[in-house]
């Protein structure tokens, strides 16, 4: 595949896009709010099997009977599977309670039980502390990892770009209100690694270009080299969403959330380091000189392993 | 083209070979078994026990094969309904000094084993079962020292003649004592330097003659990790009198326990014998002459004998009680044997050898949990929950005689009492009450399912993307598709040798690793094609694609390793199964995509001279 886009003549659209969808997602964030899953919040969840397909307003109406006045039920994969949830509950008695009271209204019905979780209050507060203290922990270490590799600026437009895509899958996440517990975060995290390695991709072309390219036009290099890495950049793209896409259909109810946050942080991912990174790289001003510092050597001259 | 050199072939035939050899395990489905072992550590398995299990399994026309492993007997059936079907009869015929539990027994053939070939282990997700995460109320435990340490104080201060007017611990576990005099509180402070080490110092006094005594940061950790230590092994007998086959209890952080007992399906009994949040207190009987301020009164349980005093001082706790077992005295009457550890004998015999013809008292506190509504600020009801005692007498006992760490309560009704009692006695044996901040259960179907769905779309994804670079680098492609094969065989056989679990997260990342494994390849490859675009000889060309794609490369995977890492720290469950396969996935993959495809080309095209064209 050769390719010959003039992409930074989109530079300004892109920017106004981005601008949009980011404003969007940061409103999502703070008026919707992420819709939290059970390991954030804390409370019980129970799923259950049943033998045909269940009555959930049937089911609805024994539980609030039974006292259990703000349980939520839902369908949950098929319509013989039920979700019930408690959230903000803080009684570890209460799944098995639900269990037992669903069991003996429902004598004549085989019902097969598929989990229950409890999450403690305390718990569900530090998992979300630890996870953004993780996600944190990632963006600054690959900053540091680039600043080492490559040039400061380079981290800089890297960090942005990071920043732009879990902004906006999260926000996506608020907007079309899907839950975010422990694997979406663990997915959020992966889109960091996934859209780095796009980044660092492109990066290393624009490194060895400035260095080996007559011209000295940034945005032009910057446009050689986007234009060099696009066959790679879709085909890696398209691989992993391969796989992703199997995952969301096939991977079952559990890992669905997980595969959806990495198909939006994939197509987001690989549009931000074509437009994000590289665009970030020209209004920093980066230019030839900023790597005649940088170690002499070229990257054509590194040994195999 | 550089030449390759044998040794990196051959280096490459030895990994794949181990690979292929410590990943086979993982082909043979393990049968469904039940496992019986005794329940003292000091019997072991042998022969009798396995013939008896053979014949009472024979009573049903059941596929079986029954085996005497190192120290138990196993027994091997075809589905998961014949496996409870077995372990109904067994618990049905055999005597209770043996524990009966569920188990999955690897079919790996002998030699494999032999080779320290093993399955990858599954997680709860996929095997079901119930994960437990337990928080211990350490506080409970440093008040209960101080408590202690206040009795101890109140003894010496009357032999030393010290006189005092208030002795106390505080909500915030501290002594606070109030001396009649200047002088006796100097004394005192002298007396408590000289005598306790485990109080911060200075000693802080008062103008009313008071002395606080607050535990040193030192003492206060070294409390907690006994309390822990304690309760972790307390945890284990229990879940070992559960039945559980390779069950995992463990510390987490500071004042955390987690608990996993894989195949438990009852999780609401589970929950009973390990949430047990009781400990145990041996006191002497009040006698009349007893100040009221020193005795209390406790119902028996379950109402089989009247309310007693007891003294206030607690002889030595359930933690020192190191064995309680139900048997038949000479007369064949019901009776408990209970055994101590040596400092609890030498506490039990100061206490008793001047007290024969009194009773002993045995003590048990439960800590229950309810939830209670609090209104809030804006009068809102807002649920709490609160945590509360209940006291029950279990025995009163005549002592006959001074006892040492091996004595016996007689005078039961029946051999259910006995039993009983002997439970409560060793259940007892918690330092610190706990309470449940985390349960994940998964049933066995549930788990069933997600091997499945994780298998299937392991599946589709590698076809669809085999599919997709063959088609679109032809010969190189099957370099690919040979290092992206290979590359799943890898990270299986180093999850096996790690015995790390593979969980439905876990799996997850082993199918977004075969979606990126690929673009060390895809880079590479393109790098090729622009060299051969440029109008470099085809041998040239792979040699630049290699050497330039690789910094790259190495960056990328660099870079994602490091998330994988911090995700691997900071995450918990579901996000550390994930993290665990992508690393060694990132890891493989270079091996893979870079020496393994490298090779394959080089043994295709490398000794051609003078190619013209290949195939990309």
């Amino acid at each position: 595949m050769t390719f010959n886009i003039d992409f930074l003549a989109w530079r300004k659209i892109a920017i106004i896009f981005s601008s949009i969808f980011l404003v969007i997602s940061i409103g999502s964030l703070i008026f919707k709010e992420l819709n939290y899953g059970l390991d954030f919040t804390g409370g019980t969840l129970v799923e259950l099997s049943y033998p045909e397909a269940a009555d959930i307003s049937e089911i609805r109406g024994t539980l609030i009977e039974g006292g259990f006045e703000g349980a939520q039920v839902a369908n949950f994969g098929s319509s013989q599977e039920v979700l019930i949830k408690l959230p903000g509950t803080i009684s570890d008695t209460l799944g098995s309670e639900i269990v037992s009271l669903l069991s003996s209204t429902n004598l004549n019905q085989e019902i097969d039980l598929r989990r229950i979780e409890y999450v403690g209050p305390q718990i569900g507060s530090e998992l979300r502390d630890d996870g953004g203290t993780a996600m944190l922990i990632a963006l600054a270490f690959m900053m540091l990892y680039i600043a080492f590799r490559f040039q400061s600026m380079f981290a800089g437009a890297a960090v942005i770009a990071l920043i732009h895509d879990v902004v906006i899958v999260v926000g996506i996440f608020s907007m079309i209100e899907i839950e975010f517990d422990l694997t979406v975060l663990a997915a959020l995290l992966a889109v960091i690694g996934y859209s780095l390695n796009d980044t660092i991709v492109v990066s290393d072309r624009i490194r060895e270009n400035l260095r080996s390219l007559e011209t000295d036009s940034t945005s032009e290099i910057i446009n050689t080299s986007l234009n060099q890495t696009l066959g790679r950049t879709l085909i890696t793209s398209l691989t992993t969403l391969l796989v992703l896409f199997s995952l969301y259909f096939l991977g079952g109810e559990l890992i669905k959330n997980f595969a959806l946050a990495l198909i939006f942080g994939v197509i987001v991912g690989t549009y931000s380091s074509i437009y994000i990174a590289a665009n970030a790289l020209v209004m920093m001003g980066l230019t030839k000189d900023h790597l005649k510092v940088e170690e002499p050597e070229n990257a054509d001259n590194n040994p195999l392993p | 083209m550089k030449r390759y050199g044998l040794w990196k072939y051959l280096l490459i035939l030895l990994v794949l070979g181990f690979g292929v050899v410590y990943s086979l395990p993982n082909l043979y489905a393990p049968d469904p078994a039940v496992q019986v072992s005794y329940t003292s550590s000091s019997q072991t398995a042998d022969g009798f026990l396995a013939d008896n299990v053979r014949e009472i399994v024979a009573q049903q026309d059941l596929v079986t094969k029954v085996e005497l492993e190192n120290d138990y007997v196993l027994v091997r059936t075809d589905t998961y309904q014949n496996q409870l079907i077995i372990k109904d009869l067994l618990s049905a015929n055999l005597t209770n000094d043996v524990v009966i539990a569920l188990n999955l027994a690897p079919t790996t053939p002998r030699w494999l084993m032999d080779i320290g070939a093993n399955p990858m282990k599954l997680g709860l997700d996929l095997r079901g079962g119930v994960h437990f995460l337990m928080q211990v109320d350490t506080e409970t435990a440093i008040k209960n020292r101080q408590d202690g340490t206040l009795q101890d104080l109140r003894i010496r201060f009357r032999e030393e003649k010290i006189r005092y007017s208030q002795a106390v611990v505080q909500d915030d576990s501290s002594i606070y004592l109030k001396f009649n005099s200047l002088q006796a509180q100097e004394d005192a402070e002298d007396y408590i330097k000289d005598n306790y080490t485990q109080f911060n110092l200075p000693l802080i006094t008062d103008t009313d003659n008071g002395l606080l005594l607050s535990l040193s940061e030192a003492e206060i950790d070294q409390i907690e990790s006994d309390a822990i230590d304690q309760n972790l092994t307390t945890l284990r007998n229990r879940v070992n009198e559960l039945g559980v086959s390779e069950p995992i209890v463990q510390r987490q952080g500071k004042k955390r326990i987690v608990v996993q007992l894989p195949g438990i399906q009852d999780t609401a009994e589970a929950k009973n014998i390990l949430g047990k949040t009781a400990t145990l207190e041996f006191h002497l009987e009040a006698q009349m002459d007893t100040p009221r301020s020193r005795k209390t009164s406790y119902p028996y349980r379950n109402g089989r004998g009247a309310p007693a005093f007891l003294q206030d001082s607690i002889i030595l706790g359930g933690d020192q009680v190191a064995t309680a077992q139900a048997s038949f005295d000479e007369n064949g009457l019901p009776q408990v044997n209970i055994t101590l550890d040596g400092e609890g004998g030498s506490k039990m015999h100061r206490a008793t050898r001047g007290n024969i013809g009194k009773r002993l008292g045995v003590l048990f506190v439960e800590q229950k949990t309810r939830t209670i509504y609090e209104r809030d600020l804006e009068g809102k009801q807002i649920p709490a929950q609160e945590t509360y005692e209940v006291k029950e007498i279990i025995s009163l006992a005549t002592i006959r005689a001074a006892l040492g760490t091996t004595f016996r309560i007689t005078g039961l009704d029946s051999p259910s009492e006995s039993s009983e009692l002997a439970l409560l006695l060793r259940a007892g044996a918690l330092a610190a009450p706990m309470t449940f901040v985390e349960e994940r259960t998964v049933g066995p179907s549930l788990g069933a399912d997600n091997i499945q769905a994780g298998v299937f779309s392991m599946q589709l994804g590698l076809f669809l993307v085999l599919a997709f670079i063959l088609f679109y680098y032809r010969i190189f492609g099957i370099a690919a598709s040979l290092a992206l094969t290979f590359n799943i065989v890898l990270l299986v056989a180093v999850m096996s040798i790690l015995s790390a679990t593979l969980t439905l997260p876990g799996i997850a990342g082993i199918v977004l690793t075969v979606g990126m494994a690929v673009d060390a390849n895809v880079l590479i490859f393109s790098r090729i094609r622009e060299e051969l675009k440029r109008g470099r000889e085809p041998l040239e060309a792979i040699d630049a694609g290699y050497n330039r794609a690789f910094l790259t490369i190495w960056d990328a995977n660099v870079t994602t390793l490091i998330v994988a890492v911090i995700l691997l720290s900071y995450g918990t469950g579901p996000v550390k199964g994930f993290a665990i396969t992508l690393s060694i996935g990132i890891i493989t993959s270079m091996f893979t995509a870079i020496m393994g495809t490298r090779a394959f080309v080089n043994l295709i095209y490398g000794s051609k001279k003078n190619l013209e064209r290949i195939s990309i």
